[in-house]
């Protein structure tokens, strides 16, 4: 682990950009030393079908173009308010999704939208919140910040940064307390890691071994500020060690990576031996949200990954290269996910909005 | 030569203690540090040590008696001294069967609350629960508690010192060992943590009820109480419901200062998808905590931690249950309206009791809901007794009395005939001087000051 640890440091370090891929696995992270592709795992590649990894290539792209006609709608002031998008970490939700089972619970910050898509939420119903449109998942009450699937079993959406962290023991508790085998997945930022409510969460968690999956997606900032500037433990993994809580750190670029990981951390969670922590290196590609112009890292830093470690770009190659899928079977992909998105959008800009009477609908429940 | 041995102040809100067993018995010889015997308090059973050596001449309090602080309790002489004849022939302290506290605030007149509600009372539309009994506030609590667990299996009770300590104030005593751990659940010293935790198990359904030490440490959890309890429905388009209770005592005790002796009334009354309850009663404790456990929403339920000792008279009726939004007259009147909630429905009464010796009859309304408040009944009265004055331990600025008094004016303008007035907690932090601590609290002087100046 130490090695990995020292690893990690020279990536988060200076020379972030160039090494993205190499390193960003514990257990597998050997470099492949392609100029095209780095670090992805030619291991991780067998862990999942070709059947499975066209279904990754369709949710992943679905989250990429989705995002992408949000900031264009944003862009033409029809989405308003806070926008964080979730280009470039499309693999962890996807991956986190293909590990889940039916009644297991999952909840996230604020960069919510791709987690909405990625378990089954119509993405009419994502726009049409986005656009503040009474169609839209909350009515359009919540926004982008505040989403949620009572049926998805998907707990928001949640605004203030790490709250979620200790929402989340409580859905892991909940399903505990009732005899499940169920798990919550909990999901939040390298940022959100440095609230104390999250080293509470771990505390409380492995007190009463809650079937709660810790998930850190580190995108490497904090909105401006990167994780070597606002964290002095920069193996963000080993942050529950303390709490006994093992980690693995995980390529979440790579949605086989996450996939198996995600796997092996609720399996140990079902089994009934406490909480787990995954922390997913994955970087965003747009802002940290809509109205930051990013200058805290260069151009370079981001077209070197897009080039490089793409998540979609990955999944591509892998369909490809080992299953020999036909590139005209993935453009129809392409072409129906665009069809879906426009639709989406329609949709979304063609809604009413809430009538008057909603301001008042919802605040509490009638007894 | 004899000294006294004292029944000790163990704790800040303690005036009387019940000796539970000597461990020393007369004629025995101790030194400093041994322990004489086991008091009870009205938090816990602690243990009293004598402060000197010498032998225990006479036992003054027998075990099972309770007697008021700084009342001996035994004569220590010297080694070989005789307790001296005027102490040896003094008649033991009255037996007082008592187990529960009857303490009274420092600041409350000698009238005791039972006097006070048999004067003018009526039960105003109130469903009649038929026969009573007397039981103290904590008892109350207890045992709505209780019911509501055993009612329905999703409800669970969590906090510091709820289990195994039975309570910090013992107002969960006996959940333990009636439910178990699974659903009396002791946390660490984790605010922030554990009320998160408890808003996500009860957005997945369950019916946390979360205990605060004193809801002074609920201050490092208000972001999971307003920010997540009670918006998420809203937030959700209605889909995500969190029905909680967050409770524990509010306000001042007695002599614990600033940080630990603040009213969060009108905090929390402020948030839209929040009820807010402050009980005065046992009746109001027990009817209301229930339905706070039954309602659907964020209920945020403040105690008072010197009401916990007082008793009333409590409905027996198994199915007893207050409507949360109704308030109470508590004591008819025509010349003047007194709003008040939690431990100032006390001082309101007494103001009523002194004003009546005068010739002037209050009104008194318990409101017994902060949120939603109940104009209704507030109104009713105004407009009949035509002066309003609003009682509160909380400080003036934008307090639940600057909410009355607009919402008199807004609906009662017409019927004032004076402005509405408010008899507030001092706008200070809370200071630790017991004579600094009286003037920073409301009592009946002021009470009834504000009602002569608008007479």
């Amino acid at each position: 682990m130490q090695e990995v640890g020292q690893q990690i440091g020279k990536v988060i370090g200076q020379q972030t950009g160039q090494q993205i891929g190499k390193v960003i696995r514990s257990e597998t992270g050997q470099q492949t030393g392609q100029e095209t592709e780095e670090g992805f795992s030619k291991e991780d590649r067998k862990l999942l079908t070709r059947d499975q990894f066209l279904n990754a290539y369709r949710e992943m792209l679905l989250i990429r173009r989705f995002e992408e006609k949000v900031a264009q709608l944003y862009s033409m002031g029809l989405v308003c308010g806070f926008c964080h998008l979730y280009i470039g970490e499309e693999a962890v939700a996807t991956g986190i999704k293909m590990s889940l089972r039916d009644g297991d619970k999952v909840i996230t910050s604020y960069r919510d939208h791709g987690y909405m898509l990625a378990l089954g939420v119509e993405p009419r119903r994502v726009m049409a919140e986005l656009t503040g449109r009474v169609t839209g998942c909350s009515r359009g009450k919540g926004g982008s910040m505040h989403m949620y699937s009572r049926e998805k079993n998907f707990y928001g959406g949640c605004g203030i940064v790490g709250a979620q962290v200790s929402l989340g023991v409580g859905l892991a508790f909940a399903n505990r307390y009732r005899g499940t085998e169920e798990v919550a997945v909990t999901c939040y930022g390298d940022g959100a890691n440095n609230q104390g409510q999250v080293y509470e969460s771990y505390n409380l968690a492995s007190l009463h071994k809650l079937p709660c999956v810790f998930v850190i997606e580190n995108n490497r900032y904090g909105m401006g500020t990167s994780v070597e500037r606002s964290s002095a433990s920069h193996n963000l993994y080993k942050n529950g060690e303390p709490w006994g809580i093992p980690g693995l750190q995980v390529d979440g670029m790579d949605v086989a990576a996450v996939y198996d990981a995600a796997r092996k951390a609720i399996a140990y969670c079902r089994e009934g031996k406490g909480p787990y922590l995954l922390e997913m290196m994955t970087y965003r590609y747009r802002g940290h949200s809509m109205s930051d112009p990013a200058r805290y890292r260069t151009r370079e830093e981001v077209d070197h990954v897009r080039k490089t470690h793409d998540p979609i770009e990955h999944i591509k190659r892998v369909l490809m290269e080992d299953d020999g899928v036909e590139e005209n079977v993935l453009k129809t992909i392409d072409e129906e996910i665009k069809a879906i998105v426009n639709d989406a959008a329609e949709f979304a800009q063609t809604s009413p909005e809430p009538e008057s009477r909603e301001l008042y609908t919802d605040v509490v429940l009638e007894v | 030569m004899a000294t006294e041995v004292l029944m000790p102040a163990l704790s800040p809100t303690m005036t009387e203690g019940k000796l539970v067993r000597w461990v020393k018995k007369e004629g025995d010889n101790v030194t400093a540090g041994d322990v004489l015997a086991e008091v009870e308090t009205d938090k816990a059973t602690m243990e009293v040590e004598a402060v000197d050596e010498g032998t225990l001449g006479r036992i003054l309090v027998q075990a099972g008696q309770s007697v008021p602080v700084n009342t001996p309790i035994a004569i220590l002489v010297a080694q070989g001294e005789k307790v001296p004849d005027h102490i040896a022939t003094k008649p033991l302290a009255p037996n007082k069967t008592t187990s529960e506290n009857t303490t009274q605030p420092q600041r409350s007149t000698s009238s005791s609350i039972a006097d006070s509600l048999k004067q003018g009372v009526t039960e105003s539309v109130e469903k009649d629960w038929g026969e009573t009994q007397e039981m103290t506030v904590r008892d109350a609590l207890d045992e709505a508690l209780a019911i509501e667990l055993q009612r329905d299996p999703d409800v669970f009770l969590m906090g510091e010192e709820v289990a195994r300590y039975q309570g910090a104030y013992k107002v969960s005593h006996g959940l333990l060992q009636k439910f178990g751990e699974k659903r009396i659940i002791d946390t660490p010293i984790t605010e922030h943590g554990f009320t998160g935790m408890a808003v996500g198990a009860a957005f997945a359904g369950l019916k946390p009820v979360v205990e605060f030490m004193t809801m002074n440490f609920a201050m490092q959890a208000i972001d999971q109480i307003v920010n997540s309890a009670a918006k998420t429905l809203y937030m959700s388009g209605g889909q995500i419901g969190c029905s909680i209770v967050f409770r524990g005592p509010n306000g001042a005790a007695s002599r614990v200062a600033a940080q630990h002796s603040q009213c969060y009334a009108s905090w929390y009354s402020h948030i839209p998808g929040l009820k807010v309850i402050a009980p005065w009663s046992s009746a109001d404790a027990k009817g209301l905590l229930r339905a706070a456990i039954r309602d659907p929403n964020p209920v945020v339920f403040l105690e008072n931690e010197i009401l916990y000792g007082h008793k009333f008279p409590c409905p027996v009726d198994e199915d007893f249950i207050l409507p949360i939004g109704k308030a109470k007259v508590e004591r008819v009147g025509k010349d003047v309206t007194f709003v008040a909630f939690s431990i100032a429905v006390t001082i309101a009464m007494e103001a009523a009791e002194a004003l009546a010796k005068e010739g002037i009859e209050a009104e008194v309304i318990n409101l017994r809901s902060l949120r939603p408040l109940d104009t209704e009944t507030i109104i009713q009265s105004v407009r009949k007794t035509n002066r309003v004055v609003s009682i509160e331990e909380g400080w003036s600025f934008a307090g639940i009395g600057s909410e009355i008094a607009a919402q008199v004016m807004e609906q009662a303008f017409d019927w004032l005939d004076a402005p509405p007035a408010r008899v507030t907690g001092a706008d200070v932090p809370m200071p630790y001087a017991a004579n600094l601590e009286k003037l920073a609290l409301p009592c009946a002087e002021q009470v009834v000051d504000a009602v002569k100046k608008m007479m």
